[in-house]
């Protein structure tokens, strides 16, 4: 199972606490989680990447094992700790006014 | 026994403040959707259990939220708290998804329009500033969008199409955005009349469709924008608001960025009755709900200044459908008050006298039950209020 932390706003959309479990099948990519998110939350369609260009949202950040991978490509890899289910994968709004 | 319900959206949160008919009591709950900018919820005149509501954020884009139960309970459409969709079903999450027409058969494909510096640049979906429901069916809704268009919903909210005959008109290559964005803010359906719709643009200026949203036509002879290379352009114009009485379809108020304009032709034609207001410039504009020459204006100091003049916050009321008005400041701060009332954020209920309601950047509500001759704080330290709406309750 890959575990996911995910920022406070869409946790209270999508009715669940701090960390969700997303089963993953094939290689564990960040399009493949955020796939997995929103099939199993479809109320965060469009929450994370947009409806229609499936971009990240500006104010949205990807990190892992202390790695930032917001600018990874959405088909690489994530870390094998992520795989392992032993590091979960952070979805952070960015700190963004006052 | 009659009563009222005013839905408060704010720049962190909804609230729903109720009351009966005297009006003179009230109960706050919300927050709802805590910490979300919520731009405009309104019920629907069909069924007032029928609530829809804008909830929108820089960080995670637009959400549509819908309650049948008069605010208590919400949901997003198609996607009901802990119920799954079968195969067939709704997908869920669609409700969130404002997707523009560009195809050649209906829309056209209009990409661009005029950005602040002259150039063009592509048109992008924002966020939901307007919501209007049906005026005969509760799951038919229309949504006003920045960059600007206009949405209609068919089954509650659960999906959204463009009414792309708008953008398509032709002239969307010289819209540009105002200071909040570009953004379709004002939806006034006719109730005379399902077939006509009213809708303002910032800044673009006001459009009318008579074939149910298939075609629209710029409504704008008579404006004078001196903010514009052309004064009188067909587009452009920074229309801010504009009102019409249910009672007296085809006469339209307007609040333009600067001028008050009225128009007894259904917007074929405009002409000012900004008369001897202290300012032309405001954001809100309203009708009595059972005097159509009677209109409602809080004017603000000036478009780079953004609060009211002199310290006070006065609406202004018009009994002679403009030119003439008289402040109305009873129960109003009229001293060290630096606050703005924006465009979506004052109403009128329908009851016997009609009450007004309006609500400013400061947090504050304030409501009247006498037609405005004086008025109360309801809340006094909301966070910044963006729009108001209220449904007179049977």
């Amino acid at each position: 199972m890959i575990r996911v932390v995910l920022p406070q706003h869409l946790r209270t959309l999508a009715h669940v606490g701090s960390e969700v479990q997303i089963e993953i099948q094939g290689t564990v990519t960040l399009r493949s989680v955020l796939d997995g998110i929103e099939a199993q939350y479809p109320m965060l369609q469009g929450t994370i990447r947009d409806h229609v260009t499936q971009q990240r949202r500006p104010f949205l950040r990807f990190f892992a094992c202390g790695e930032d991978l917001s600018h990874e490509s959405p088909d690489a890899p994530v870390p094998d700790a992520v795989v392992a289910g032993t590091e979960p994968l952070l979805i952070i709004g960015a700190i963004a006014g006052g | 026994m009659s009563g009222v319900r005013v839905l408060v959206g704010t720049r962190k949160g909804a609230f729903i403040l109720t009351s009966d008919g005297k009006r003179e009591k009230w109960d706050v709950s919300g927050p709802l959707f805590a910490g979300w900018e919520m731009y405009h919820l309104k019920g629907s005149s069909v069924d007032p259990n029928r609530i829809y509501a804008s909830q929108t954020s820089g960080w995670f884009g637009q959400v549509i939220q819908r309650s049948d139960d008069g605010g208590k309970t919400w949901f997003q459409p198609g996607t009901p708290k802990g119920e799954e969709t079968g195969p067939g079903g709704m997908p869920k999450g669609e409700s969130n998804k404002f997707v523009y027409d560009v195809s050649t058969g209906s829309g056209k494909p209009l990409t661009t329009h005029q950005w602040y510096d002259g150039t063009q640049h592509p048109w992008e979906f924002k966020r939901v500033w307007h919501l209007e429901p049906s005026l005969t069916e509760a799951d038919t809704v229309y949504a006003g969008v920045e960059d600007a268009a206009i949405f209609k919903s068919k089954d509650g909210g659960k999906t959204w199409q463009e009414l792309s005959g708008l953008r398509g008109h032709g002239t969307g290559p010289q819209w540009q955005p105002g200071a909040g964005g570009m953004c379709l803010h004002t939806i006034v359906l006719d109730p005379s009349d399902p077939r006509r719709i009213y809708i303002a643009i910032s800044a673009a200026g006001a459009f009318r469709t008579d074939d149910g949203g298939e075609t629209w036509k710029p409504i704008n002879k008579g404006l004078h924008s001196l903010y514009i290379p052309n004064p009188t352009a067909e587009v452009g114009h920074c229309v801010h608001h504009v009102a019409m009485s249910p009672k007296r379809p085809g006469v339209l108020f307007m609040q333009k960025h600067w001028d008050v304009m009225r128009s007894d032709n259904a917007g074929d034609s405009w002409t000012e009755v900004s008369g001897n207001l202290p300012t032309d410039f405001g954001f809100v504009i309203d009708v009595h709900a059972h005097e159509p020459e009677t209109v409602y204006v809080v004017p603000i100091k000036s478009d780079s200044e953004h609060f009211v003049p002199d310290g006070k916050l006065r609406v202004y009321r018009s009994k002679t459908g403009g030119n003439e008005w008289e402040p109305l400041t009873k129960g109003l701060p009229q001293e060290n008050c630096f606050v703005n009332v924006l465009r979506d954020a004052m109403a009128v209920d329908s009851l016997d006298k009609c009450g007004i309601y309006f609500g400013t950047s400061g947090g504050q509500v304030y409501a009247s039950n006498d037609s405005g001759d004086t008025w109360k704080a309801i809340v006094h330290d909301l966070p910044g209020v963006l729009s108001v709406e209220v449904q007179t309750l049977k």
